[in-house]
């Protein structure tokens, strides 16, 4: 038994000094390359991102936020790095490690308002981009992006008026604050303008995170002869979407395309909110040497938001309206509201 | 005198054993580890190295490191505590959440005291809602008879959901998927206050706590009568039942101290390091890391301290591990081999099948001639 057992050792030992040896080969292969790519002109950019919990693969802003930056990658040859945070907790000292080791660190969502602050401060030379963080920061190198949600609502909102037979359509929203205000404020608003006889059926489920209370929502409405229905509430959509199954109703979707949640291809279309762009925008000034602390919104004229149709539901006379109304508000026809005192003075604008 | 010294030598020697036995197995589990790295096509040398430069690499990633281990410490403490007594309390993630949003309210709701007192309530109140929410599960045991294990996972979600019920509702900062930041007298004291190296960690006082809680957990369950008797309800609950020792009694009391320990983790959590709650899209790990932590320690506080080390290194480390290309699952790989080889107690299997083998042959030899 000892015998076999210092035999097993003796191997494993063999075995682990064989990689041994050859591990550290890649680490005197890698400085080989760098004398070529030095054009001494050009600085060395290097930028990455950290993930909230919901990691890379959530098919959601993390994995389009991610989408942006590889493009970004592709085209400065740069190969962007990521870190994806396990804890909630871990969002302070993650984005301090990134900051460490990248010129310019990305990071999604509002819950990094703290984290943001603290390594802005920590590492007053390295440059920041921040998506949805609705407090201007005033920070000299942070950029924050943030998205005209109300436009690409009221694009949805024309398509859902335009769609409507009963004149009825829904809202239901996550939670009854100024952001998800915007969402509601815009559908309102590209409703009234295409059918000013359609009522518009308001609710807020109180959360982002409950399926269930958003079918419940989603299912009230249709009882109330709402047959269209827009979501704004993050996970509560997906049970707005299965009431939309089951009842045969219309839902549209929100922040990415979620023609695919709907197994009876139910979903009309999706108010879509490009994070990708966000993120390629703040990587493209932070490259064209054109960065800048502070807010920057975008809306439909730079993409960032705006409708998709991946259930190929929409008529071409749908798109048509949609695309004239785009093209309105692009030219300042149109002014769509933010507020709800804003929405309370909207006139509708009718285009032809 | 001299009695004395021989007994701490001897007292000291077979501490030493008790450790070699998970230090060989956390050795083997890194060279394991290395194999694994080698195979997704990555140098382990690399890996390793920015494990240690990301936990270890200068004060405020160190300072960092130990905001990790603070919660680490305190719920493997929880853990082990529970399983003196024969008990399995998988349900210090709740007792974690509870004692976290619990502190969050004392920490605001009572603006106005003065620091200190205000700071130890904050704590105090944490770690009692832990202690109640563990309690419910041992009176449940004691009483009824129904299991542990099953109630406290029961006893988990609702404390997530509660918690997030709280921070969506009464406790909410208004238009924001959070609480109220707790009041500046609840906040423990943080190092960058006085020392510049750790200027950009979070790390507070609550690390002290840790350590002297694993004295306080290590004096109770070794030094008092209490201690005896949770004790000796865990080896056989039938025979200290007939030895006049409450089996009830004990469970709820062993399940008290063991989820404060937890809630005290969670109170810390908030009073050191987030200054208020999230609403959790899902359990924070810090429970269930718990387990691990304890089992690792051999459910013996200064082991605990030790392997709340570990794990806080690996966790921290791991982050870095992830800037070089290395994948964030390989520290959990890391992880549960490590798990794996001191639960199964390899290690000592191996060892004392040597002894045997060796003992045997001797034997043999002896009776051969």
């Amino acid at each position: 038994m000892l015998k076999r057992v210092l035999v097993l050792l003796l191997v494993l030992t063999l075995v682990f000094a064989g990689f041994t040896g050859c591990a550290p080969q890649p680490a005197p292969t890698e400085p080989t390359p760098q004398p070529t790519p030095t054009e001494p002109t050009k600085p060395v950019l290097s930028f990455g991102m950290v993930t909230d919990v919901g990691g890379l693969g959530d098919q959601s802003f993390n994995d389009s936020a991610w989408a942006g930056l590889q493009k970004a990658g592709t085209e400065l040859s740069v190969e962007p790095k990521v870190l994806q945070s396990t804890k909630q907790d871990e969002y302070v000292p993650n984005l301090g490690s990134l900051a460490g080791t990248v010129d310019l660190s990305v990071a999604v969502g509002f819950l990094f308002e703290d984290a943001m602050k603290t390594a802005a401060d920590q590492y007053g030379d390295k440059k920041f981009g921040a998506i949805d963080i609705s407090t201007d920061l005033a920070k000299a190198n942070v950029m924050q992006v943030n998205f005209k949600e109300h436009e690409g609502s009221f694009l949805v909102g024309v398509i859902a008026g335009m769609t409507t037979k009963s004149n009825v359509v829904g809202f239901v929203g996550g939670m009854d604050f100024p952001l998800i205000q915007r969402f509601q404020v815009g559908f309102e608003a590209g409703v009234a303008s295409v059918n000013p006889k359609a009522k518009v059926l308001v609710n807020y489920t109180g959360a982002f995170d409950n399926p269930d209370k958003g079918k419940e929502v989603a299912l009230t409405q249709f009882q109330q002869k709402a047959d269209v229905i827009f979501h704004a509430s993050g996970a509560c959509g997906i049970g707005v979407i299965q009431a939309a199954d089951e009842k045969g109703f219309w839902a549209i979707g929100v922040d990415q395309d979620q023609a695919a949640v709907s197994k009876n291809n139910k979903v009309l279309c999706s108010m879509i909110k490009r994070v990708d762009v966000g993120t390629y925008t703040i990587a493209k000034a932070y490259a064209d040497n054109t960065f800048k602390g502070g807010v920057v919104e975008l809306g439909l004229k730079e993409e960032g938001v705006g409708y998709s149709d991946g259930g190929n539901n929409l008529t071409p006379e749908l798109k048509e309206a949609a695309e004239k109304y785009k093209t309105a508000i692009i030219e300042g026809k149109v002014v769509v509201p933010v507020t709800i005192d804003d929405m309370k003075a909207f006139k509708p604008v009718e285009i032809k | 005198m001299e009695n004395r010294k021989s007994e701490l030598i001897e007292e000291i020697k077979k501490n030493a054993k008790e450790i070699s036995y998970p230090l060989i197995a956390i050795i083997i589990s890194f060279i394991a580890g290395g194999f694994l790295i080698y195979a997704f096509g990555k140098s382990p040398m690399v890996a390793y190295k920015s494990l240690i430069q990301g936990s270890l690499g200068d004060w405020n990633k160190f300072g960092e490191t130990l905001v990790v281990v603070t919660p680490l410490i305190l719920t493997g403490l929880s853990v082990a505590f529970a399983y003196k007594c024969g008990l399995f309390n998988i349900g210090a993630e709740g007792q974690f959440i509870i004692g976290s949003i619990s502190a969050v309210w004392a920490g605001w709701a009572f603006n106005g005291l003065p620091p200190v007192l205000h700071v130890f309530l904050t704590l105090a109140v944490g770690a009692a809602a832990g202690g109640i929410w563990a309690g419910i599960v041992g009176w449940l045991k004691a009483k009824v008879g129904s299991h542990e294990v099953i109630n406290s996972i029961m006893m988990n979600y609702i404390a997530l959901n509660v918690s997030n019920y709280l921070t969506m509702t009464f406790l909410n900062e208004e238009a924001k998927a959070f609480t109220h930041e707790i009041a500046q007298s609840a906040k423990l004291w943080r190092f960058a206050e006085a020392f510049a190296q750790f200027k950009y960690s979070r790390l507070n006082i609550g690390i002290f706590i840790a350590l002297a809680a694993a004295l306080i957990a290590y004096y109770i369950l070794n030094k008092t009568v209490r201690g005896y008797e949770i004790r000796a309800v865990g080896y056989n609950p039938h025979a200290s039942e007939y030895g006049g020792i409450s089996i009830a009694k004990n469970i709820v009391l062993t399940m008290v101290i063991s989820g404060m320990f937890s809630g005290l983790a969670g109170a810390i959590q908030i009073a050191g390091v987030q200054y208020r709650a999230n609403n959790l899209f899902g359990f924070t790990g810090y429970g269930f890391d718990g387990i691990s932590v304890a089992l690792v320690g051999n459910n013996h506080p200064i082991g605990i301290v030790l392997s709340g080390l570990l794990f806080g290194i690996l966790q921290k480390g791991g982050s870095n591990m992830q800037l070089n290309g290395i994948p964030k699952e390989v520290v959990g790989i890391i992880q549960g081999i490590i798990i794996l080889f001191v639960a199964a107690n390899f290690v000592r299997i191996v060892f004392d099948k040597i002894k045997e083998n060796r003992h045997l042959k001797q034997k043999t030899i002896r009776e051969g001639k």
